[in-house]
C-alpha cells in the first residue's frame, strides 16, 4: 500500500464505545427537572392497573450527563460530513450547510411554538410560509406552491395525487405514469401509491428521453410523464418543450422531478419548459442539512390549473393578517399533520435570502462549472457512459479498470482512505458499474483537485496493486462489513442476551 | 457569496482549464428562449445581521409568553441541553444517509440504538429507523395491514387524530381500501358494539390514548380483532404516556406507530418531529423505511449496516414497501439522546409528573360550577372538559390573560361546542395550573 500517494488524509486514533446499553449501570442519573410540586397520587390510584406498565421499563438505559455526552462525541467521531469535506454523492447535492440557517431556526418564537397556536398567534411562522411559498414559485415560475410534503418522495406523492384528482374531475384519472429507465426508484414508487401502473421508457444513447419511444407510448391511458431534468446522468433534456406538447397533447400531465433543481435556479424557470408541477428537495437544492439521512422537506409547486388540488389548509391575506383556508373542496387532502417541516422552511427561506438573486446565479454557475472541471480532467481516466454536455453531475463508470478486476464498490471504498467520502454507487441503473460524483458549488478548487488526483492516483493503484482496492478501507474503524450476513439472521436490536452471547 | 470558496480568478482559471471563457457556455445545452435574461425575482442579499433581525422580528409575532394547554398530537416537555449540543456535531448533521457502512458507523450505531429504545418502549420486536412523523407513519402502517392480509377493509376509531385520520385518506383512497369510522361511548373510548370486524378487515385503527386523552382496552381490542383475522394497529401521539402505561405490544398489537415528537424536540410548528414504527418479526419484510442490522467486519469486528434494503424503493421501484426514502434521521437522533439522558428513571418520573398535574388539573376543572370531565375512562395527560358556554370563544377570552386554554374540540367535531381538550404536562407548574383554573372560573 502506498501511503505516500494519500495527500488529504492521515489515519488517527478513534475511541471505541459500546452500545448505550452495555455503558448503562443501574443509578446513573442524566437528567434535572423541577420536582413535582402537586400531590402525588399512586399510579393505580389514577389508572386501572391492568392499564399500566408491568415491566419496569427493563433493559432502558442509565447513565450520567457526562456518560451520554462521550458516547454520542465518540459515535460522531466515526462518521464523514460535509464539514469534514468534500462529499461527491451523486444526486444527493451535498452542500455546505449554512449556520445562520440552524441559528434562526432555533430562535424561540420559531422552536417553541405549538402547531394548533390560534393564527393570529403565529403570523411570523405564517409568514415564513407564504414569503418561502412566494420564492419557490419565483423560482420555479409556476403559480402556486405547497410546504406541506416532509420529504421529495412526499413531494411527488402529493404531485402524482394532484394529477390524478385533476384528471379524475375531467373525468377520467387514466392507468399510468411513464418513468425513464435512469430515473430515481422514489418515482415508480410514489406513482403506486396514487394507485397508478408504471411504464419505463428507455433513454436515447446520448442519455435523454428518446421522443419516438414516448411518442409511441403515449396515449389517453397516460396519467403523466415523471421526468428528472436535469436527469440522473447530468444531462439537461434540451427537448424538453417538445417532450411536454407530446404528454399535453394525449391529455397527459408532466411531473418534473426536482432533484436536481440546484443545476437550474437563477438560470431558467422550469415554468418556461411547460412542465405542470415538480417538487423541490430544501435538503438538496436549498442547503438544509441532510441530518444523517433526515429531515427533509419536499415543497411542490403547480400551475394554476393544478393550484385547487394542493393539500389544505392554505396560507391566505386576509385584512386581518394571514389565515389557514381549509375550505379546499378539490383539495388531495393532507399528506402530513400540520404544516410539514416547519424547521427546514425557516432554513430554506434563510438561505435564499442570503442569495438573493445574484447569490442563487452564482451558486448555480458554480456548481455546474465544478462538475465540468472534473469530468474534464478525470474523463481520460475513467469512462464516461454519456458523454458530451454536462449540467451539475458525470456519471462514471468503473469499464476501465474492470479489466484489473476492480469494480466501482472498490474504487468507492479505496476513495475513503484518501479522505472522500464515495461518490453514490450502482446508480442510476443503466449505467453498469457507476460511480456519481457532484461536487456542488461549496467546493473549492483544491478540494476539487485533490479528489481529481485521488481518482487518478486510484486508477494506478487498480493496475498496480488492485488488491489494496479490493480490501479497501484500511484505515477506518471497520473495515467492509459483512452485509449478506446481516440481511441473512437479522439483528436489529439490542437485547440483554446478545451480550451474554 | 461567502458559501462560495472560489474567488472570481480562480473561477476564471477553472474555466479557462476547460477552454471556455464565460460560464454561459456551460449552460448552451439549455435552448437560449429558456434562459432568463433577467434576475429570478428574490431581490438582493440579505447580510448576516441584516437577516438575523428580520427572522427575529417575525419570530416575535409568535405567541411565546403564554401559558400553554395545548397537546393534540404536539407536547411541550423539557428538554435537556446536551441534545442541542449533541446533535449540532457536525459530523452527525450535515452527513448523509448512511450508505457506505465504513464512514458512518456513528449514525448506524445511533440508529440501532433507536431502534432498540422504541422495541423497548412500544413492547415490539422490531422498528425501522423512523418515518416522517406520527401521520405518516399511521398511513404506512394502514397501507402495510392491507399487504399483510390482502384485505382492504379498515375501522378506524373516531378518536385517532383528525388529522391523521385526513393523511390516512389521502394515502389510502387510490389504492382500493376502505376506511370505516367506528364511533366512541360516553367513558370517550370505541364503541365495542359498533365495532363489526368481519374476514374483510385488514385493521383496527385506534389510538391510545386517543384524541380525547383517554386510555383505550387494547388487550380486548387486539383479541378482538385476532379473532377475525385483523390487524390491530396502534397510534400513539404522546408516547411518554408509555412510561407509566401498558407497552401496546404486551397487549397484543401488531402495528405501532407513535409521533416522537415528545422525545427531546421542539414544537418548531408541528415539525420536523420524528415518526416511530415498530411491528411484529413476523411481517418484518412488509415493513416500510429503512433498517439497521449488527454484523462483522472480515477482522470479526462488530459493525452497523443498513440491511434488508430489498423491500425499499431504491432496489424495488414501483414494488417497494413504500416511498420513503429520505426519513427524519436527525431528529431520530435527538429521541435517542433524550432517551439516554432521562434514562429509565426519568422517563419514568417524567410520565408520573405529567399524569400527577393532569389529573390535579381535571380534579380541580372539574369542581369549579358548570365544568366536568367530559369522558370517564382513564386517561394519561390530557382529558376534555364540558364548560358551560362555546368552548371556542373559551379559548378566545383565555388569549386575552395570556392563557392558550387547549383545542376547542367544535372545529374536528362539531357536536362537541362545549368541549375543551386540554393537556398538562410536567412544564405546567402548580401555580400555572391555579391560575388556569381561576381564569376558567371567571369566564
Amino acid at each position: 500500500m502506498s501511503k505516500d500517494r494519500i495527500k488529504k488524509a492521515t489515519s488517527h486514533v478513534v475511541q471505541n464505545e459500546g452500545l448505550l446499553f452495555e455503558e448503562s449501570r443501574p443509578g446513573r442519573v442524566g437528567y434535572s427537572i423541577p420536582a413535582l410540586d402537586v400531590p402525588e397520587r399512586r399510579d393505580d390510584e389514577l389508572i386501572e392497573r391492568r392499564f399500566l406498565r408491568d415491566d419496569d421499563l427493563e433493559g432502558m438505559p442509565e447513565l450520567s450527563e457526562v456518560d451520554v455526552i462521550r458516547h454520542f462525541t465518540r459515535l460522531s467521531t466515526w462518521n464523514y460530513g460535509v464539514d469534514t469535506g468534500m462529499y461527491p454523492l451523486g444526486s444527493c447535492t451535498m452542500k455546505y450547510n449554512p449556520r445562520i440557517n440552524e441559528r434562526v431556526a432555533r430562535i424561540e418564537g420559531f422552536a417553541n411554538l405549538h402547531p394548533l397556536t390560534p393564527a393570529p398567534l403565529a403570523q411570523g411562522a405564517l409568514e415564513v410560509i407564504s414569503r418561502l411559498e412566494e420564492c419557490l414559485a419565483a423560482i420555479t415560475g409556476l403559480a402556486a406552491v405547497t410546504l406541506q410534503p416532509a420529504a421529495g418522495a412526499q413531494g411527488e406523492l402529493t404531485g402524482i395525487a394532484m394529477i390524478r384528482s385533476a384528471l379524475t374531475s375531467r373525468g377520467n384519472p387514466r392507468k399510468k405514469v411513464l418513468i425513464p429507465d435512469s430515473a430515481h426508484g422514489t418515482n415508480p414508487a410514489s406513482a403506486v401509491i396514487c394507485g397508478y401502473t408504471v411504464e419505463t421508457i428507455p433513454s436515447r444513447e446520448d442519455g435523454t428521453t428518446d421522443l419516438e419511444a414516448l411518442s409511441k407510448v403515449m396515449n389517453e391511458d397516460v396519467a403523466a410523464l415523471m421526468l428528472t431534468n436535469p436527469n440522473t446522468l447530468g444531462k439537461f433534456e434540451e427537448n424538453i418543450e417538445e417532450i411536454c406538447r407530446i404528454v399535453h397533447s394525449s391529455g397527459g400531465f408532466v411531473y418534473m422531478d426536482g432533484a436536481n433543481m440546484n443545476a437550474l435556479v437563477g438560470v431558467t424557470k422550469p415554468a418556461r419548459f411547460g412542465i405542470d408541477v415538480m417538487h423541490l428537495n430544501l435538503h438538496k437544492t436549498f442547503s438544509t442539512p441532510h441530518g444523517g439521512g433526515g429531515p427533509g422537506a419536499g415543497p411542490v409547486a403547480v400551475t394554476e390549473e393544478l393550484e385547487p388540488f394542493l393539500p389544505f389548509p392554505r396560507v391566505v391575506k386576509t385584512e386581518e393578517g394571514l389565515t389557514l383556508d381549509f375550505n379546499r373542496p378539490k383539495s388531495i387532502g393532507r399528506v402530513r399533520a400540520y404544516f410539514g417541516n416547519f424547521g427546514v422552511l425557516v432554513r430554506a427561506l434563510s438561505y435564499i435570502l442570503t442569495h438573493g438573486d445574484a447569490g442563487l446565479r452564482e451558486a448555480t454557475e458554480t456548481a455546474v462549472l465544478n462538475a465540468n472541471y472534473i469530468a474534464h480532467h478525470l474523463i481520460d481516466t475513467y469512462e464516461i457512459a454519456y458523454p458530451g454536455a454536462l449540467m451539475h453531475e458525470v456519471v462514471f463508470s468503473d469499464k476501465r479498470q474492470k479489466k484489473f478486476g476492480v469494480t466501482n464498490a472498490d474504487i468507492a471504498k479505496r476513495l475513503i482512505d484518501y479522505g472522500f467520502y464515495p461518490p453514490t454507487m450502482s446508480f442510476p441503473l443503466i449505467v453498469q458499474g457507476a460511480l456519481m460524483v457532484e461536487p456542488t458549488e461549496t467546493e473549492s478548487r483544491e478540494e476539487l483537485d485533490l479528489f481529481i488526483e485521488a481518482m487518478r492516483s486510484i486508477n494506478d493503484e487498480a493496475a498496480e496493486d488492485p488488491d489494496t482496492l479490493k480490501n479497501a478501507p484500511h484505515t477506518t474503524k471497520v473495515g467492509r462489513l459483512d452485509e449478506v450476513a446481516a440481511a441473512r439472521k437479522p439483528v436489529l436490536r439490542w437485547r440483554r442476551n446478545n451480550l451474554a452471547e | 457569496m461567502r458559501y462560495i470558496p472560489n474567488s472570481p480568478d480562480e473561477r476564471r482559471a477553472m474555466l479557462a482549464s476547460l477552454g471556455l471563457e464565460r460560464i454561459e457556455e456551460l449552460f448552451e445545452q439549455i435552448p437560449p428562449r429558456l434562459r432568463l435574461d433577467g434576475p429570478v425575482g428574490i431581490g438582493s442579499p440579505v447580510s448576516e445581521p441584516e437577516l438575523i433581525a428580520w427572522f427575529r422580528r417575525l419570530a416575535a409575532e409568535n405567541a411565546t409568553d403564554y401559558q400553554s394547554f395545548l397537546g393534540a398530537g404536539a407536547y411541550s416537555h423539557h428538554i435537556p441541553v446536551i441534545i442541542d449540543s449533541l446533535i449540532s456535531r457536525s459530523e452527525f448533521f450535515t452527513a448523509y444517509t448512511p450508505y457506505q457502512p465504513e464512514l458512518s458507523q456513528g449514525t448506524l450505531q445511533y440508529v440501532f440504538e433507536f431502534q432498540t429504545l422504541v422495541c423497548q418502549l412500544t413492547g415490539m420486536d422490531v422498528a425501522n429507523a423512523s418515518v416522517y412523523d406520527g401521520s405518516t407513519g399511521l398511513a404506512e402502517a394502514v397501507l402495510m395491514a392491507q399487504r399483510v392480509t390482502r384485505r382492504d377493509k379498515f375501522l378506524i376509531a373516531d378518536t385517532v387524530h383528525p388529522q391523521y385520520r385526513e393523511v390516512v385518506k389521502t394515502y389510502t383512497k387510490d389504492l382500493g381500501a376502505e376506511v370505516r369510522y367506528v364511533g366512541h361511548t360516553e367513558t370517550g373510548t370505541i364503541d365495542f358494539s359498533s365495532l363489526h370486524i368481519d374476514k374483510e378487515t385488514a385493521a383496527v385503527v385506534v389510538q391510545s390514548p386517543n384524541f380525547f386523552g383517554c386510555i383505550e382496552d387494547l388487550a380486548a381490542l387486539a383479541d378482538a380483532a385476532h379473532e377475525a383475522g385483523a390487524l390491530l394497529v396502534v397510534a400513539i401521539t404522546e408516547p411518554m404516556s408509555l412510561g407509566v402505561l401498558r407497552s401496546p405490544g404486551s397487549a397484543g398489537a401488531d402495528i405501532v406507530v407513535a409521533e416522537g415528537q415528545s422525545f427531546g424536540i421542539p414544537l418548531s410548528y408541528g415539525g420536523p418531529y420524528c415518526g416511530l414504527f415498530a411491528t411484529r418479526e413476523k411481517y418484518l419484510r412488509q415493513m416500510p423505511g429503512r433498517l439497521v442490522g449488527e454484523t462483522v467486519d472480515h477482522h470479526g469486528r462488530r459493525g452497523y449496516v443498513l440491511t434488508l434494503s430489498t423491500r425499499e424503493q431504491h432496489i424495488r421501484r414501483e414494488k417497494a414497501t413504500s416511498n420513503i426514502c429520505t426519513n427524519q434521521g436527525l431528529f431520530a437522533l435527538m429521541a435517542t439522546v433524550y432517551l439516554a439522558t432521562m434514562g429509565r428513571r426519568g422517563v419514568q418520573e417524567v410520565a408520573r409528573q405529567n399524569l400527577n398535574k393532569a389529573h390535579y388539573a381535571a380534579d380541580a376543572i372539574s369542581k369549579l360550577d358548570g365544568f366536568a370531565l367530559r369522558y370517564s375512562a382513564p386517561f394519561f395527560n390530557e382529558f376534555v372538559i364540558r364548560m358551560p358556554r362555546s368552548a371556542t370563544e373559551a379559548t378566545r377570552a383565555l388569549i386575552e390573560k395570556k392563557i392558550i386554554g387547549g383545542v376547542a374540540l367544535e372545529c374536528y367535531y362539531p357536536d362537541l361546542n362545549d368541549s375543551l381538550l386540554v393537556c398538562v404536562t410536567e412544564t405546567a407548574s402548580k401555580r400555572a395550573i391555579d391560575d388556569f383554573v381561576d381564569a376558567l372560573s371567571k369566564l
